[in-house]
């Protein structure tokens, strides 16, 4: 069995980014237009609306409030855009990923590779969502640029069972029920635009068990500058996933590409 | 020999059938529609209404967050769905599957391929839209016996919106053309006064805004579902029917060049 | 006389600058078998698409079922069978869905649908994969669907667009032996290829097309025996002095040849004697077939150049 990360993987991952660049238009829109828009609908238009009713939310402005949630919620779409439909496409449509497992490059590089190269394009979208937050006045904290690492972290967090599974389908069919069924929900419920708090009693207890809560959490510590001893907890959670999806991911994606 | 008569006119209906055929495996996918709008609702209106209050509406008093919010959604969610429809699958079904290449080897002809997907995008829109309808009056953000016409306002921004994603795509090469339907997208569903309302903006993006097609649905949905009968709406469903027919017309004409080259 | 199904005059498709079909005229009668031989590019596939009436002519005359495809082409269209080069299946369909909505665009009743698809299926071979996704399905199993969906509504005219492009040997032959069949029961059946072996198991009369312009037409003997004579005999040197000096001596007994670098094409009734009389004149290839005459020896010598690039 190959390494879980090693210069194979960076060969994969070198493969990534230059499909990437031929899709420059989509991902400067990811990168830049994204946070622009949603911080100014969220932040100022539904902020200003905040501002005059409760006024505060968690003791901040919602602007400052929405927008480490906002850039945990992006890292979390960027793995899903990533890893369901690219996976199939390198699997079945395209067969990018058995042409590389025809070189040196192992079923699980190109795992990790993936995975690998999400991670780093959402660290990416979050200093872009970090700066374009401190432009703002979103966000203050002088430890807000960590909250990128925390984008990476949530991305492959995601990345890592949604390759994993997307390695087990024949089709797509499954895809956009994962989306509605699990992303878009994660997207509203997990703190991301109002505090987990206000959920009923009983629906509480569920934020444990989504991946972007850990992430909205963490990277509105960074951003606001609040240090919590739960936080390591909360980090080593996202690792965990990435970890125990990884385990998964290398036996889908080998099972897969080498029968 | 073939036991009817082969000079009867072909109709849209077999590629509606040829849909509604499809779906019936992909039912997950097709409830899982239903799903969505109403997580909005709950999330935005519930949720972020709990922090906002009341806002200014429509007739200038104010009223709970979630009353006002419910109407924009119900109109974004009609112009993802038909714009979703009209470009990702239908290009899929044109440029991969081949799908109408197959009708054309048949007595259907162009018209009847447009018009089938475009009646399947407004049945499904439709189906969407009752369904939020109904959840919104359980809920109690309805406040007028007019909101039953904010079905057929969904379902006339679900025909602009799908007239002018079905011209669009035929001028897409690949997908990666359909990052400027994000593009457009996005600032049209968080810019058209659904999440706050219109006097919150300068001035001068304020017009720019009533003039974008999205805000014509919002207000319209919103007018309905307030009983607010201004005269307004009418100029906000002629802008919504100018669109939806300039957008067949246009797609109609490059269908027919691009299908029968 | 009876009308001919596809009667073509001065037939030509232009695609801006690109002239695809640069005039051809052909007429097919009903119950032959009719073939347009020819390399990618010849312009075959635009002339199918212009019969098949979804690709209106850009100048001349052509009529399909006695009818013009410009006013008529739904009325044609409703008594054609078209199977496409691509696979035009519907993945998202079983096997048999994909029959029985084909019916409905042609809007045939759901029971004669029903029972046409069923004895479709059969005679195609794939009634056990009738409840499978087209996606299951073989390269060979998804041809012969499509070729049972054109089938649906009982076409007078089947029109086939490289029908074996891209099958297996053995699917190929599977292919070959319904298409036979369909013959036998008087389906007029208009195909492209670049295979000669499918051409001359298939058509009783074809045409070369070369850049867009019919360069023979006949039955696959007839053009053989013009163009080529019987048999061919293929030599090899070692080098071009030794070919020039063979090309001389079989000059000489009016063989004609192709004449190629190190290499020598000669088209001839009797093959022996003419191997034998190269060894008389002391004459020793480096290695020579003799064969019998083929469709690709006529493309060779009518074009110059092999048919397969």
């Amino acid at each position: 069995m190959s390494r879980w990360f090693g210069p194979a993987t960076v060969r994969v991952i070198e493969h990534q980014a230059a499909v990437q660049r031929r899709f420059w238009r989509g991902s400067v829109f990811g990168y830049v237009l994204n946070p622009v828009l949603f911080l100014a609908a969220m932040g100022f238009g539904v902020g200003g609306l905040v501002a005059e009713g409760s006024g505060k939310v968690d003791g901040v402005t919602y602007l400052a409030f929405v927008t480490p949630g906002l850039m945990a919620a992006a890292a979390m779409q960027t793995a899903a855009g990533e890893s369901l439909w690219p996976v199939m496409a390198g699997m079945k449509w395209l067969r990018t990923y058995h042409a590389m497992i025809t070189t040196p490059l192992g079923p699980a590089d190109v795992f990790a590779g993936i995975v690998t190269w999400t991670g780093l394009r959402a660290t990416a979208g979050g200093l872009v969502f970090v700066a374009v937050g401190a432009a703002l006045g979103g966000v203050r904290s002088p430890w807000a640029p960590l909250a990128a690492g925390v984008a990476g972290l949530t991305a492959a967090a995601f990345a890592a069972p949604l390759a994993a599974f997307a390695a087990t389908q024949e089709t797509d069919a499954r895809f956009p029920v994962i989306m509605r069924v699990g992303i878009v929900p994660l997207f509203l419920f997990s703190g991301t635009f109002f505090p987990v708090a206000q959920l009923p009693a009983v629906l509480r207890p569920a934020r444990f068990a989504s991946p972007l809560w850990y992430g909205v959490e963490l990277a509105r510590a960074a951003t606001l500058g609040r240090w919590d001893p739960t936080l390591p907890v909360k980090a080593a959670v996202l690792v965990a996933v990435i970890l125990a999806a990884g385990v998964w991911g290398r036996r889908t994606f080998t099972r897969r590409l080498v029968q | 020999m073939i036991p009817i008569p082969p000079d009867r006119r072909p109709t849209a209906g077999p590629v509606f059938e040829r849909n509604l055929l499809a779906y019936r495996r992909m039912w997950g996918a097709f409830a899982s529609g239903f799903a969505e709008p109403f997580l909005y609702l709950l999330s935005i209106g519930l949720g972020v209404g709990a922090l906002v209050g009341t806002v200014v509406g429509p007739a200038g008093a104010r009223v709970p967050y979630e009353d006002f919010v419910a109407p924009g959604l119900l109109a974004a969610a009609a112009m993802n769905g038909a714009v979703f429809d009209t470009t990702f699958n239908f290009f899929y079904k044109f440029k991969y599957a081949k799908t109408f290449d197959a009708m054309l080897a048949t007595p259907l002809g162009p018209r009847q391929v447009a018009v089938g997907e475009l009646v399947w995008a407004q049945a499904r829109g439709g189906l969407y839209a009752a369904a939020f309808l109904a959840t919104m009056a359980g809920l109690g953000l309805v406040r007028s016996g007019w909101a039953v016409l904010c079905l057929p306002a969904a379902w006339l921004i679900g025909f602009a919106f799908a007239g002018a994603g079905m011209a669009a795509t035929t001028w897409m090469r690949s997908f990666v053309d359909f990052d400027w339907v994000t593009i457009v997208l996005l600032p049209l569903f968080l810019f058209s006064a659904t999440f706050f309302p219109i006097d919150r903006y300068p001035d001068a993006l304020g017009w720019v805004v009533r003039v974008s097609p999205l805000y014509q649905g919002v207000a319209l949905c919103r007018g309905l579902a307030f009983g607010e009968l201004h005269w307004t709406l009418v100029g906000h469903t002629a802008y919504l029917v100018v669109m939806g027919t300039a957008g067949v017309t246009v797609a109609r004409a490059r269908l027919a060049r691009l299908l029968l080259p | 006389m009876t009308t001919p199904l596809v009667e073509a005059e001065g037939l030509v498709k232009r695609f801006g600058d690109l002239v695809a079909v640069a005039g051809i005229d052909v007429r097919v009668e009903a119950g032959e078998a009719f073939g347009f031989l020819g390399p990618n590019g010849a312009g075959k596939t635009s002339t199918m698409r212009m019969i098949a009436c979804v690709s209106p002519p850009s100048a001349g005359r052509l009529r399909v079922l006695g009818m013009d495809p410009l006013r008529d082409g739904p009325r044609i269209r409703a008594r054609l069978g078209v199977v496409h080069q691509e696979d035009t299946l519907d993945l998202e369909l079983t096997v048999r869905e994909n029959l029985l909505i084909f019916g409905r665009y042609f809007s045939l009743p759901r029971p004669v649908i029903r029972a046409r698809a069923d004895e479709l299926l059969a005679f195609v071979q794939l009634t056990d994969r009738a409840d499978d996704r087209v996606d299951a399905l073989s390269g060979g199993m998804r041809r012969r669907l499509a070729i049972a969906r054109a089938l649906i509504n009982e076409p007078e005219l089947l029109l086939l667009d490289e029908p074996t492009t891209g099958l297996d040997p053995q699917a190929r032959h599977l292919v070959w032996d319904r298409l036979h069949e369909l013959k036998a029961t008087g389906t007029t059946l208009v195909l492209t290829t670049h295979y000669m072996d499918e051409a001359e198991q298939l058509c009783d009369r074809l045409v070369i097309m070369d850049g867009g312009r019919i360069v023979a037409e006949g039955s696959p003997r007839d053009l053989i025996e013009r163009h080529v004579g019987r048999e061919v005999v293929d030599l090899r040197f070692t080098d071009d002095t030794e070919r020039d000096a063979a090309l001389t001596r079989i000059g000489t007994d009016g063989v004609r040849a192709e004449v190629l670098p190190r290499r020598l094409v000669a088209y001839t009734d009797d093959g022996d004697r003419l191997v034998a009389g190269l060894g008389t004149a002391g004459l020793h290839p480096a290695a020579m077939v003799v064969r019998r005459a083929g469709l690709e020896d006529v493309f060779l010598t009518l074009t110059g150049r092999s048919l397969e690039e």
